[in-house]
């Protein structure tokens, strides 16, 4: 369990980050929270020879409301999910997203991972990726070339791949305020401090997508429930959209279930999702 | 009021829970100055002949001193446990026979620089065909011992009881049931950890161990010393659960590589390293054949075992014995048979582990009965109450033929029905299944009983000093043979001693674990600590209060026999004339004398049979399948308690291993023998959220083969727990149809089973 040799640099500001990134090119990887990264380093799994160390930039941990527009929530990359999950603004704005966060894993991951980092590393089977999906968030990322922002629909782009380049860093992630607006969690697991073996995060908007509800662990990527979505958007009932859900995943078999069963848990899940969300 | 059965809090405690503890890893000793760290390179082939290890690369690397192939290593191979002829060398030399054995070792100047040039080692496998499972093994297609002639270890037993006319197949009713006890990790939270320095012609080991005398003797056996020539200490140990009893061939070459190098030499596993290369437990597959009248009389049982024991047959094949003699559990049945067969696999080899194939016994035996239950139509409680063995207080031999000490089975059943409000569940089970709730109830009830100590009659040596010094005026020191990790032995024994002394317990200090300090030693497994290193301690204290009755007597100038101490002052006197004493520190130094010593060995005539009776509450989800545990009601009788607090830990670690069983934990390997639950990711080691409140009846019936009156407490909740959560289970979708889910009951599992049958 110790991780091959590599070099450490610690960033003081986004910039710095950005160019520490620049001088290491593909070797290089950035450390937030260090909670998915680190794990797989001491497996052997990943062997980055340079860590350039975000976590002690201070500005990138923040949660406020778009001055102009109190709408949309925005959230610094390196917020840890146990400030997530207790900010009072974000249990107001999006509740969804603070009982999410109070999910992942025990209390150290929670107190050591940020949503940045848990939203770079694309795990299908993370919680926040699903939740963000549901609640049409949107990245930003900043680069040499500037700042630029990704649809989270746009963002997960296949297994641990996510359309942020190896130079970038990202900076925030915006998210439109749903206060009032019926969710649900559901996360399927056996032991407190489990991954999902399944999970659906549903918020029960109405306006432009309709109903948003997104998918853990259900394929390569963090994904949304398309099937069930365009359901609802055509007035199906619960049960018939919740019917739906598993319409173009593509489930894992492991240990904890195969493909077969995630199928049947994520129709149940998403049911009683929608008929918490609704309730 | 004596100190004994009261609840004194553990003295280890400050100690450890601020950081005081020293494990192995923690050990500075001048002996071990300089010491090179030994990294393992493990074999990711299960099965395979190996024709090469090129270790030029990995020489080269910085800070490596030396890399040693199994070809290099001259120890002779250490003989298979039952079957002598199924060897195993330090480091594997002409074939791999499992994923994880060790293949070649690194010596690092660091630990860190290790792994780097291990990772260098090229380890030239052919492959050969695996052999995961008894099935593939018993087909002996594939042999793991070819000059052998057979994957078989070991048989013992009857192998036509199930069929034989007066065994169960010729009864009114038969029930059969194939199941799966599955391998299990035993997850010391302190993984494996040795430490070898030479210390002139002496050999000197430090190891993360439950017995240090059994590392000693396997030591002396590897290296041919004389026995005063090798030492070994365990310091603190983190955890052993059985899996820590013997030495690993990991702990057993450090003194050849520390020869070899002239210098010392260290190991710290990782946890995958744990996972994959200590032994496991468990890992049997058992076919119960169950027979009876309608009325609920069971007349014959017969169970068959087939025990993988891994890739060398270590401890693992000697389980099936201790399975077959426990097979009867609480029962009166006239007609138990049993029959065992021990293979070998390309897995990880197996071991004891937390009961150790007593667990194994229970659960067959308790679901059959649930199983015969079902099929009679009878409550499953009512045929324990028609079936047990009345209360017995003289030896009781069963159809398997185990000799039973004491016990009440009815008693702890009706306690523990009584306690769990047995009735109402059953009503609100029949509610719930009226109003068809999704959720449904299930309710498990399992009885058990296991040996202790055993198979054979143990015994263990202790010993007690008392010495000027201390608050108290003088100190006492405890050693005993037994190795505690956890257990909280120390405290018991020093409340023995203060018990008989008249000393404060805090007076009290205990070594073990060090094979200079106690000589012949035995260990701590097998719940056998208390029941004999404790009456050991005992005779040892008796016998130093004796010697200083009779210079108290001296002092006195009384006859030695109108002497008492009395233990509430600790003080002795003329009987009846308490005013004129001599406390302990007046009675050594007016002898004159630097201390009083005496060593007791106490060796039991018979084992101990501790026992009791579960009920578990479960809900189980029945559109997902999930299983969530409401309430566990534990009644253990474990003989006499001489501190409730240290018997209700032990309780609740062994009920939370025991429903790990149930509902979480299995090692699984996928086809081609590579481990999938490598890591604590991926087995499911249970945690406190997944479990309620313990509820826990207490009972004493003493024992009248140690002088304490107390039987072991170490296995209990395990044994008892796993098949009253695996019965829950199954009760839980009863009336869905479903007749048995193997262990552990997963979700996927459970829904597969309710799907299947309702479909
Ligand atoms: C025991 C355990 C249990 C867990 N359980 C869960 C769970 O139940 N649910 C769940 O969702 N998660 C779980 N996690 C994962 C946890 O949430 C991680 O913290 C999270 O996935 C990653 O966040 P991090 O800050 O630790 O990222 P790091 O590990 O530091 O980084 C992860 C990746 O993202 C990159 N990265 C990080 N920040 C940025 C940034 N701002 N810009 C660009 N790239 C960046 C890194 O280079 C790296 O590739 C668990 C983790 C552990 C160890």
């Amino acid at each position: 369990m110790i991780p091959a040799p590599f070099d450490y640099q610690r960033a003081s500001s986004v910039d710095e980050a950005i160019e520490l990134l620049r001088q290491h090119g593909e070797d290089a990887k950035l450390l937030a929270g260090g909670h998915s990264l680190l794990p797989l380093m001491k497996l052997r799994l990943a062997q980055p020879s340079v860590l350039v160390d975000i976590g002690r930039i201070a500005d990138l941990s923040y949660v406020s409301e778009t001055p102009a527009d109190g709408r949309v929530l925005r959230i610094g990359a390196l917020t840890r999910h146990h400030d997530l999950a207790t900010s009072e603004l974000v249990r107001e704005q999006v509740p969804l997203l603070a009982h999410v966060a109070s999910r992942i894993g025990d209390p150290q991951v929670r107190h050591r991972g940020t949503i940045g980092g848990s939203v770079v590393h694309g795990d299908p089977a993370s919680d926040l990726p699903a939740a963000l999906l549901a609640l049409r968030a949107t990245l930003v990322v900043r680069g040499p070339a500037g700042e630029r922002s990704i649809p989270a629909d746009e963002f997960f782009t296949g297994f641990l791949e996510t359309a942020i380049a190896p130079d970038e860093v990202l900076t925030e992630i915006r998210v439109p305020a749903v206060p009032g607006v019926g969710w649900a969690f559901e996360k399927f697991n056996r032991r407190a401090q489990d991954w999902a073996i399944v999970g659906v995060a549903a918020v029960m908007t109405d306006g432009a997508g309709g109903p948003g509800v997104g998918l853990v662990n259900m394929g390569p990527q963090p994904m949304r429930a398309a099937g069930v979505e365009e359901a609802l958007r055509a007035g199906a009932s619960l049960g018939e959209a919740a019917a739906r859900a598993d319409e173009g995943t593509d489930p894992p078999t492991d240990l904890n279930g195969s493909a077969e069963y995630r199928r049947h848990l994520a129709r149940v899940l998403v049911r009683r999702a929608l008929e918490t969300a609704s309730g | 009021m004596s100190i004994l059965g009261t609840r004194v809090v553990r003295v280890e405690d400050p100690r450890l829970l601020t950081g005081g503890g020293t494990y192995t890893a923690d050990v500075r000793d001048p002996r071990l100055e300089g010491a090179l760290h030994a990294t393992f390179v493990r074999s990711a082939v299960a099965h395979g002949a190996l024709r090469g290890v090129d270790v030029d690369e990995a020489r080269r690397m910085p800070g490596v001193v030396d890399v040693v192939v199994g070809a290099e290593v001259d120890l002779p191979p250490v003989p298979g446990t039952v079957n002598r002829a199924m060897a195993r060398p330090y480091l594997a030399v002409d074939r791999v026979r499992f994923v994880g054995e060790p293949v070649a070792v690194v010596l690092t100047e660091r630990p860190e620089q290790g792994p780097d040039a291990a990772e260098l080692v090229v380890v030239d496998v052919d492959p050969l065909p695996p052999v995961v499972g008894t099935d593939a093994a018993l087909a002996d297609e594939t042999l793991l011992f070819p000059e052998v002639g057979t994957n078989l270890v070991a048989e013992a037993g009857a192998p036509d009881g199930a069929t034989a006319p007066d065994g169960p197949a010729g009864c009114e009713v038969v029930v059969r049931q194939r199941m799966v006890n599955q391998r299990l990790a035993a997850c010391p939270l302190e993984v494996r950890s040795s430490a070898a320095a030479w210390d002139g012609g002496r050999l000197v080991v430090w190891c993360s161990t439950q017995n240090a005398h059994g590392v000693h003797d396997a030591l002396v056996r590897a290296y041919g010393l004389d026995p005063a020539d090798v030492r070994v200490i365990a310091p603190d140990v983190g955890g052993g659960f059985g899996a820590k009893i013997g030495a690993h061939p990991e702990d057993l070459v450090l003194p050849w590589l520390a020869r070899r190098v002239g210098r010392p030499v260290r190991w710290v596993e990782t946890r995958t390293e744990n996972m994959t290369a200590m032994v496991h437990g468990r890992a049997q597959v058992h076919e119960v054949t169950i027979g009876g009248r309608r009325d609920g009389t069971i007349e014959a049982y017969h169970l068959d075992i087939v025990q993988d024991a891994g890739a060398y047959p270590a401890m693992g094949a000697y389980l099936p014995r201790l399975t077959q003699a426990m097979a009867a559990g609480t029962y009166a049945v006239d007609r138990v048979t049993s029959r065992s067969r021990v293979v070998v696999t390309t897995t990880t080899p197996v071991a004891s582990y937390r009961g150790a194939g007593r667990p194994e016994a229970t659960a067959a035996i308790e679901r059959a009965v649930d199983l015969f239950a079902a099929e009679v139509g009878l409550d499953p409680a009512e045929v324990r109450r028609r079936n047990l063995v009345p209360r017995f207080d003289e030896p009781h031999t069963t159809a398997a033929g185990a000799t039973y000490d004491t016990g009440d089975y009815p008693a702890a059943l009706e306690r523990a029905l009584a306690a769990a409000g047995y009735e109402e569940l059953r009503a609100e089970q029949a509610r719930r299944r009226e109003a068809g709730d999704p959720i449904a109830l299930g309710i498990g009830v399992s009885t058990y009983v296991e040996v202790t100590t055993g198979p054979y009659a143990g015994s263990e040596v202790g010993w007690v000093e008392v010495r000027p010094g201390g608050d108290a005026g003088v100190e006492v020191v405890v050693g005993t043979g037994a190795s505690p990790h956890g257990q909280g032995l120390a405290t018991a024994l020093a409340m023995l001693v203060s018990h008989h002394t008249g000393l404060p317990h805090d007076a009290v200090r205990v070594v073990h674990g060090d094979t200079d300090l106690v000589a012949g030693g035995t260990g701590t497994f097998g719940s056998r600590s208390l029941q004999l290193g404790g009456s050991a301690v005992r005779g040892a204290a008796v016998e130093v209060v004796e010697q200083a009755r009779r210079l108290a007597a001296e002092q006195l100038e009384a006859a030695a026999d109108d002497v008492v101490l009395d233990p509430a002052t600790g003080r002795f006197h003329v009987a009846g004339t308490p005013a004129v004493g001599r406390t302990w520190a007046e009675v050594l130094a007016a002898a004159g004398v630097p201390a009083l010593r005496a060593e007791h060995t106490f060796t039991a005539t018979q084992p101990t049979y501790p026992f009791g009776a579960h009920v578990a509450v479960v809900e189980v989800d029945t559109e997902t399948g999930d299983v969530r545990l409401r309430r566990l009601v534990a009644c253990d009788d474990a003989g006499r308690i001489v501190n409730p607090l240290l018997a209700e830990g032990q309780r609740h670690g062994g009920l939370a291993q025991g429903v790990a069983q149930a509902l979480y934990e299995q090692v699984v390997f996928d086809d081609d023998g590579n481990p999938l639950t490598a890591t604590f990711a991926d087995y499911a080691v249970v945690s406190a959220a997944e479990l309620p409140s313990f509820e826990l009846v207490d009972m004493e019936t003493p024992t009248f083969v140690n002088p304490l009156g107390a039987k072991g407490i170490g296995e209990s909740g395990t044994i008892g727990s796993t098949p009253a959560v695996h019965n829950a289970v199954c009760d839980a979708l009863a009336h869905l149809g479903v007749r048995h889910v193997d262990m552990p009951c997963t979700p996927e599992r459970v829904w597969r089973a309710i799907r299947d049958a309702t479909r």
